[in-house]
């Protein structure tokens, strides 16, 4: 069945980019003049852009897993999967944008290992710790570790959809087998590219510090957050009588995914924490130190709502069959997440002076609207149910 | 109470569940289906409920969280206060983050084999104990629905065995027991 946006999604979206764009403006005019705003509009691109184009890469990803373990409950809410992973182009652009003018402008105190006095013995800014990083940490290595990262990510993305809508076409189990090679392969690309990846775009904003968990810990935080939106988006297209082939079964699954991943989020988040705080060396503790001193309410209340609401309210097998409880849980952690790569990137970029005001809410609000948006419109380019997926009978049947 | 009872044996699930609704739509009861592994979907068309045993992995979870943390309490501040890497152990909540993998790890340990040995005692499988299947081609490929005449008393044994029969059955046994 082909998805029409309805009106009111599209008056909605446009509303709320509306609104966030307003936000914005007056947020711009309100924090001009403050001589840290360049940074300040800088950071907030780049929590925007790296959030939404990571919730395309967990769909990516988690697609990617399906084809690779030859998933068959998936195969009726796969056009889900992919609409979400479609952000992706437009997730990629956003963050080639925030880059490269970060870039131009040396760093702009967010990568401060882009000012070249960092790395200039003679200059007073001169940084014997990022100097020792410069041979991994500079502008050139940097800008090819992340065209690669992105071109292979548009690569596979693109290479994955091509195949879904010849599959509608054509059938058969060729493009089946295909597809189960590429997932494969992405998995492997995709193993060292999260970890290195985060390292290059979020890890490298606190230059001094590097914990080795870090790269699982922003994985697992794209996965949730991508698999809440794809939860959300089938109990939408469920609630205007789309996906008549999706079950309570398939909801379950979805809601069951939700669970585990924000278990595993938190439990790297707690890994992570807890090594750190037991070890107790300065060079380490610096990062904490300095979230807990400027963040704490925000810090700690962002681990909370990431872990205590899905766990406590998740837990029974009814709550995950519920949509209304889904939705709540969904929005909340969404929020959660969003908190979390807000503070991961401003607490290293602005320290002691970031705020969390229009300006901040305006810019989510504004890529919330184009990334919901664009998410709709990829779903109406498709048929919502593959016609001859290989397991599209298993997960018509799919019974838990 | 002497009662008499209709084994139906299949080598296929899907007759099986094909057979039990047909069944079941005629107001059959049928008590039990055996079979080598979970047939998915049996469940509510032969009217079985939702098993409890998630609300007792909750408990026993509890139970384990509740006996690491007194545990600990006890070991670690109370009677014999610790000072490792420099962390004295003066309260228990000053170090709560070096006693929660601990506290993970038990309360998984009591969920798990508290879960582990309610399934087999209430599905009576502790090791030793007698078989209950009736027919022991139920392990390997077999399927047997299980009937009792005493739940089914609208319908003789010649009726329900001519219904049987009609669902593709390959096999027909009878069993009187006490």
């Amino acid at each position: 069945m082909e998805f029409t946006i309805t009106n009111k999604a599209k008056t909605l979206t446009v509303a709320l980019m509306g609104a966030g764009l307003l936000f914005t403006v007056i947020g711009v005019i309100m924090g001009m003049n403050d001589h840290h705003f360049a940074t300040r509009l800088l950071a907030n691109g780049l929590i925007n852009s790296f959030f939404f184009f990571a919730i395309g890469l967990g769909a990516l990803f988690f697609l990617a897993l399906a084809y690779a373990t030859e998933t068959g409950w998936y195969a009726s809410v796969k056009r889900i999967i992919e609409a979400v992973a479609g952000f992706l182009p437009y997730g990629i652009g956003l963050m080639m944008i925030t880059l490269l003018t970060i870039t131009f402008m040396d760093g702009a105190h967010i990568y401060s290992w882009m000012d070249p006095a960092a790395t200039d013995p003679s200059s007073h800014h001169y940084d014997a710790i990022i100097d020792g990083k410069s041979a991994y940490l500079n502008k050139t290595f940097f800008w090819i570790r992340t065209v690669v990262y992105m071109a292979v990510y548009f690569i596979f993305w693109r290479g994955f959809r091509m195949r879904s809508l010849e599959e509608d076409r054509i059938g058969g189990t060729d493009l089946h087998f295909k597809n189960y090679k590429k997932g494969a392969t992405f998995l492997v690309f995709f193993a060292v590219f999260s970890s290195t990846s985060s390292w290059d775009w979020l890890m490298s904003i606190d230059v001094h510090w590097f914990s080795t968990l870090f790269g699982w810990y922003t994985f697992s935080g794209m996965w949730v957050s991508a698999m809440v939106v794809m939860v959300m988006t089938t109990l939408y297209l469920k609630k205007l009588g789309y996906l008549p082939k999706v079950n309570d079964s398939h909801i379950h699954d979805l809601g069951k995914w939700t669970f585990a991943i924000s278990f595993l989020w938190s439990y790297l988040w707690f890994s992570q924490f807890m090594l750190i705080w037991y070890s107790n060396i300065g060079e380490e503790v610096a990062y904490y130190v300095m979230r807990i001193e400027n963040f704490k309410f925000l810090y700690f209340f962002m681990f909370l709502i990431n872990f205590a609401f899905p766990m406590l309210i998740l837990m029974s097998r009814d709550a995950k069959r519920n949509a209304g409880i889904l939705t709540f849980v969904g929005v909340v952690i969404l929020i959660g997440h969003w908190l979390d790569v807000y503070i991961m990137i401003s607490a290293g970029s602005m320290g002691a002076g970031a705020k969390l005001g229009l300006l901040e809410v305006g810019m989510a609000l504004l890529v919330a609207g184009f990334f919901i948006r664009m998410v709709l419109t990829n779903l109406t380019k498709a048929p919502l149910t593959p016609v001859n997926h290989p397991f599209l009978d298993e997960s018509v049947h799919h019974e838990i | 109470m002497a009662d008499k009872v209709i084994y139906a044996m299949y080598d296929d699930d899907d007759v099986l569940k094909d057979g039990a609704k047909k069944l079941v739509s005629k107001g059959v009861k049928i008590s039990e289906v055996f079979s080598p592994f979970p047939i998915h979907g049996i469940d509510p068309i032969i009217g079985i409920k939702n098993t409890r045993l998630g609300i007792m992995a909750f408990i026993y979870g509890l139970t384990g969280l509740t006996l690491a943390t007194i545990g600990m309490r006890y070991f670690m501040v109370v009677d014999w206060p610790m000072n490792i890497g420099g962390k004295p152990n003066f309260t228990y909540l000053q170090n709560i983050l070096a006693f929660i993998p601990i506290t993970f790890e038990f309360t998984v340990l009591c969920a798990a084999h508290g879960m582990a040995i309610t399934y087999l005692l209430r599905n009576k499988t502790l090791p030793g104990m007698p078989a209950q299947n009736p027919d022991p081609r139920t392990t390997d490929d077999k399927f047997v629905m299980e009937i009792r005449l005493s739940e089914n008393s609208k319908y003789s044994t010649e009726e329900l065995e001519a219904m049987l029969k009609e669902t593709g059955m390959i096999e027909l046994d009878q069993k009187e027991i006490k």
